[in-house]
């Protein structure tokens, strides 16, 4: 069952090889060998996912089974799903229980498949090493001194460790591709308002975008086919027809102009990294495709553009976590402002409370327009360096990390060394594009991940592409030595 | 000193929709506590909200309805600020591109009509209720109304005095029930006024300090509050004093206002352009589908009424003055009823019985019916306006009773057979020789002693007018 791609366990169970309850049985034990030291799982819950595996098998028997039917996938903790705990990684929701589902989760509930539990995560998703979590950090299973990348960080480490066949992420500035690259496995941020926010706790609202996390380009795409879709209950759901994102993986790239912006090859990537991304695109040139110079001039401005936008949109969308209706309310208090104070003191971790802080000092009278007014405009500018260089080429590469797995603390006291972790990724979230990161090697046993830019809702294209590469190399199959 | 009065008013009608402003929760009134606090009211994680289209429709009505621009595109806003009630922490609102922009809606004051600028009105959502007290040292929060669709409709400071304040409220409150937006119930909230106000000397040009006057919930009270207010400000002035920016509340006990914040503990509430929701675009056809389904507004009405019934300025405007009273003057009028006595009685007896018992025209115990046949009996002579008084106040204790049933037993049916007051006024007129000789003689007075004589004959029942022209073509021969 360790190693089987979706579409192979799905046949699987489909040919009655194994049960679904089999399945789910054999990813929860490995979820309790292994979380003791990975502690990729906030929450596992072996009763509600056994049930759940048992329905399934009770649709497969009955005939009415659709691909995903009978998987158990991990969820990372900022999709809301009824009767599970569901923490966002944070201490302000250790004792939150959901009374509902996300509109993710109701997909993959809809579809069949499993809950096998709830990952562990960068608090509120502010983070890129999963170090914020107030349930400790999560390890990186290449080697378990360095972070995992984050915020995704649990969902990477379950895909990466083999404890989940695949898991959901999400990505605000880079948080399912920078642990992809970090963790080596296959993760695809897809355009904004492909899939529905509802139910996904908010960090930025303009910018947070839901995707699958999975070992190959091939998973995403039957992950996507699951989780994309139109939804009423979000207003920046597109209302687009359904494509299906497994029927172009296998188109021929001849011909296609890959766009290399200068930009991503100056000063803070790594020159062991680089060299692995430049082989790559070398064997994508032996594959027929061909590699155009592009550039994207504004992407300087990316990092400081995020850190007012985003920040200004957590100030506001983190300001319900009062202690008045749910979640962590401080034991003694005097008055309402003490209350307000204390709860929000203690409930909530440094880089929260760093980033409320920012956001409410950008959005404030006198500095609004200095500040919020200007990174729009940035955030235009940058969308339209992607536009033009559209105009020349078909997919955008590039590196997903400017380096490999960094050691766990190390950038821990230098809030900026971290942000700059997303220095690749952040400028497609702030354009709205979807893009990948599929593995491409390793520098010192840790893996290194390539980046798929592709315009907006070219998800087929980009995934038809990466699956091209991952059918003429194996980096993707390679998985941590030791966790067993 | 003489000063001028300056003040202008922001109004909170609360749209007349079925469910909230960004969610499917039901916005009734009165029901158990947190009973529609849905999980989006209530700020769960992960919520979003979901525009009601019918609280948009009925911007656009509005906007409409008072001649402004409608916006193309609008964009909702948060306003960021802490308290128990809010429960996002952020209120849902319009700030920089309202959806309604600048029109107008004028005002009786007198004889003389006077526009009033409307500046914009704009959408939000309406927050809960904290209520002290029931529990020892805890506060309740009811998230009921929170989510409510709201429409803030905002004025250019264009009037003058408490009498202008409240006659655009009436007027505006007219409005919003005539268009069918609002309910306008102001006990429960639906129509909340906050009025600025600010004096400045005669003829200046630069505008006073303003202190605003939160959540006026009925008409007598901004009456009040403004006349103290302004009291408060002009002798603070007079007596060499400055009147600082302030949020006050008017506390209709003592009849007093009393200072809530000042402008330096004023909120900084951060708005920024909410990105849960798209920014709200209105095409030129929508706007066209919900005008062709909009109501001759009270101003055509008046205008017609005048034109095409002869009513006069005063008796339009009261007709028009809600749309209750236009409906029972319609169906008066339906029934037969000539439009002139229809609008006296109206605004005459029946509203000041109304007024007197704080009845609503619309539970009248009087209804059209039983009101248009005491009308055509004083049409068609069969009593005078006077009896018909008499009538209309015993119809008033005792509704079920017919309205003939009430002329026979009082008796007041008149006499406007002509051979009968022929004889009358032939009695009359050998009995009194003396009068009628004065009358020859040039002593016009004497002719009215005459009528009174027949009158009091007749026992009062004779029909005047009749009266009157038989007796001119006796002397007369």
């Amino acid at each position: 069952m360790l190693n089987l791609s979706l579409k192979e366990i799905s046949n699987a169970l489909e040919e009655k090889k194994f049960t679904s309850v089999e399945l789910t049985q054999f990813f929860l034990n490995r979820v309790k060998k292994h979380n003791p030291s990975l502690n990729a799982f906030i929450t596992v819950d072996e009763g509600k996912s056994l049930a759940m595996a048992e329905k399934s098998d009770q649709l497969i028997q009955s005939g009415k089974k659709s691909t995903l039917t009978g998987i158990p996938i991990a969820q990372k903790d900022i999709f809301c799903a009824d009767g599970w705990k569901t923490t966002c990684g944070s201490k302000m929701l250790d004792n939150f229980i959901s009374p509902y589902d996300s509109t993710v989760i109701n997909k993959f509930n809809n579809a069949g498949a499993v809950n096998l539990g709830k990952t562990n995560m960068d608090e509120f998703a502010m983070g890129s090493s999963n170090e914020t979590s107030y349930f400790g950090p999560v390890k990186n299973p290449w080697n378990l001194d360095c972070v995992p990348g984050g915020s995704s960080g649990g969902s990477a480490v379950a895909v990466a460790a083999r404890l989940s066949p695949a898991a959901t992420g999400t990505d605000t500035g880079g948080s399912i591709r920078q642990p992809a690259s970090l963790c080596g496995f296959t993760g695809l941020k897809p355009t904004y308002g492909l899939v529905s926010r509802y139910g996904m706790i908010a960090f930025a609202s303009s910018l947070d975008q839901a995707g699958p996390m999975a070992i190959s380009a091939e998973d995403c795409a039957l992950m996507l086919d699951v989780m994309t879709g139109y939804d009423e209950r979000d207003s920046t759901s597109l209302n687009r027809k359904k494509e299906n994102y497994s029927n172009s993986l296998d188109n021929k790239i001849e011909g296609l102009k890959i766009g290399i912006p200068k930009e991503f090859f100056e000063d803070g990537l790594d020159s062991d990294v680089q060299k692995l991304i430049e082989e790559a695109l070398k064997q994508y040139e032996e594959l027929g495709a061909q590699i155009i110079d592009i550039s994207l001039p504004n992407n300087h401005l990316a990092i400081p553009a995020y850190y007012v936008i985003a920040p200004a949109e957590a100030s506001s969308n983190l300001s319900r976590y009062d202690g008045v209706r749910y979640g962590y309310r401080t034991k003694e208090y005097d008055d309402l402002m003490d209350m307000y104070f204390k709860t929000r003191q203690e409930g909530f971790g440094d880089e929260v409370k760093r980033r409320i802080l920012i956001g409410t000092y950008v959005l404030s009278a006198g500095y609004f327009d200095a500040y919020y007014l200007k990174a729009q405009k940035i955030r235009r500018l940058i969308s339209n360096d992607f536009k033009a260089a559209y105009e020349k080429c078909d997919v955008i590469m590039g590196p997903s990390a400017p380096s490999v797995a960094f050691k766990s603390g190390d950038k821990q006291e230098d809030p900026l060394a971290m942000y700059l972790q997303d220095i690749f990724t952040i400028s497609t979230n702030l354009a709205g594009l979807p893009a990948m990161s599929i593995p491409a090697g390793f520098v010192n046993e840790l893996p290194v991940g390539l980046q798929l830019i592709g315009n907006h809702f070219e998800e087929s294209k980009i995934l038809n592409v990466a699956n091209v590469y991952q059918k003429n190399t194996d980096w993707h199959l390679q998985s941590p030595k030791g966790i067993d | 000193m003489d000063w001028d009065i300056v003040i202008g008013i922001e109004t909170h009608v609360q749209l007349r929709t079925n469910t909230k402003q960004f969610s499917g929760a039901s916005t009734k009134y009165g029901s158990e506590p947190n009973s529609q606090a849905c999980l989006v009211s209530m700020a769960y994680p992960g919520v979003l909200p979901v525009l009601n289209k019918e609280s948009v429709n009925s911007a656009i009505r509005f906007g409409l309805a008072i001649d402004a621009e409608i916006a193309s595109k609008s964009i909702f806003a948060r306003k960021n600020y802490f308290y128990p009630d809010l429960p996002k922490g952020y209120q849902i609102s319009q700030f920089e591109l309202p959806i309604v922009g600048k029109g107008k809606l004028s005002i009786d004051i007198g004889d003389e009509s006077k526009d009033i600028r409307i500046l914009r009105a704009h959408l939000e959502e309406d927050a809960g209720k904290s209520s002290h007290g029931f529990l020892e040292g805890k506060s309740g929060i009811d998230l009921n109304r929170a989510g409510t669709p709201l429409l803030e409709i905002v004025t250019e400071p264009d009037l003058n005095s408490a009498e202008e304040a409240v006659t655009y409220a009436k007027k505006l409150h007219n409005l919003v029930q005539w268009i069918g937006i609002c309910d306008g119930n102001m006990q429960e909230g639906s129509f909340r006024c906050d009025v600025n106000v600010s004096v400045k000397k005669k003829g200046s040009t630069v505008l006073g300090t303003r202190r605003e006057i939160k959540n006026l919930n009925s008409f007598r009270f901004i009456k009040q509050a403004v006349d103290y207010e302004v009291n408060w400000q002009i002798e603070r002035l007079e007596d060499g004093g400055k009147i600082e920016q302030a949020t006050i509340l008017f506390n209709p006990e003592s009849g007093e206002t009393k200072s809530m914040r000042s402008k330096e503990e004023a909120n900084d509430y951060r708005y920024f352009p909410d990105p849960d929701l798209l920014p709200l675009v209105i095409s030129d056809q929508d706007i066209a589908a919900i005008k062709k389904l909009m109501p001759e507004l009270p101003e055509e009405m008046k205008t017609r009424f005048k034109k095409e019934l002869g009513l006069s300025g005063y008796d339009a405007t009261g007709i028009t003055s809600s749309r209750n009273v236009t409906k029972y003057f319609l169906k008066l009028i339906d029934l037969g009823a000539s439009p002139k006595l229809a609008a006296n009685w109206i605004l005459g007896n029946l509203f000041s019985q109304l007024n007197d018992k704080n009845i609503d025209i619309l539970d009248s115990p009087i209804i059209p019916e039983q009101l248009s046949v005491l009308i055509s009996r004083i049409e068609d002579g069969t009593i005078s306006n006077n009896a018909a008084k008499k009538v209309f106040e015993i119809l008033w204790k005792n509704t079920t009773k017919e309205v003939d049933l009430i002329i026979d037993e009082l008796g007041l049916k008149q006499i406007s057979d002509s051979n009968e007051i022929d004889d009358i006024v032939n009695k009359v007129l050998k009995s009194n020789l003396t009068m009628v000789e004065e009358f020859k003689s040039g002593k016009n007075k004497a002719f009215n002693a005459l009528i009174g004589q027949v009158m009091k004959a007749s026992k009062g029942k004779a029909n005047p007018a009749q009266v009157s022209a038989i007796l001119k073509e006796k002397l007369s021969k």
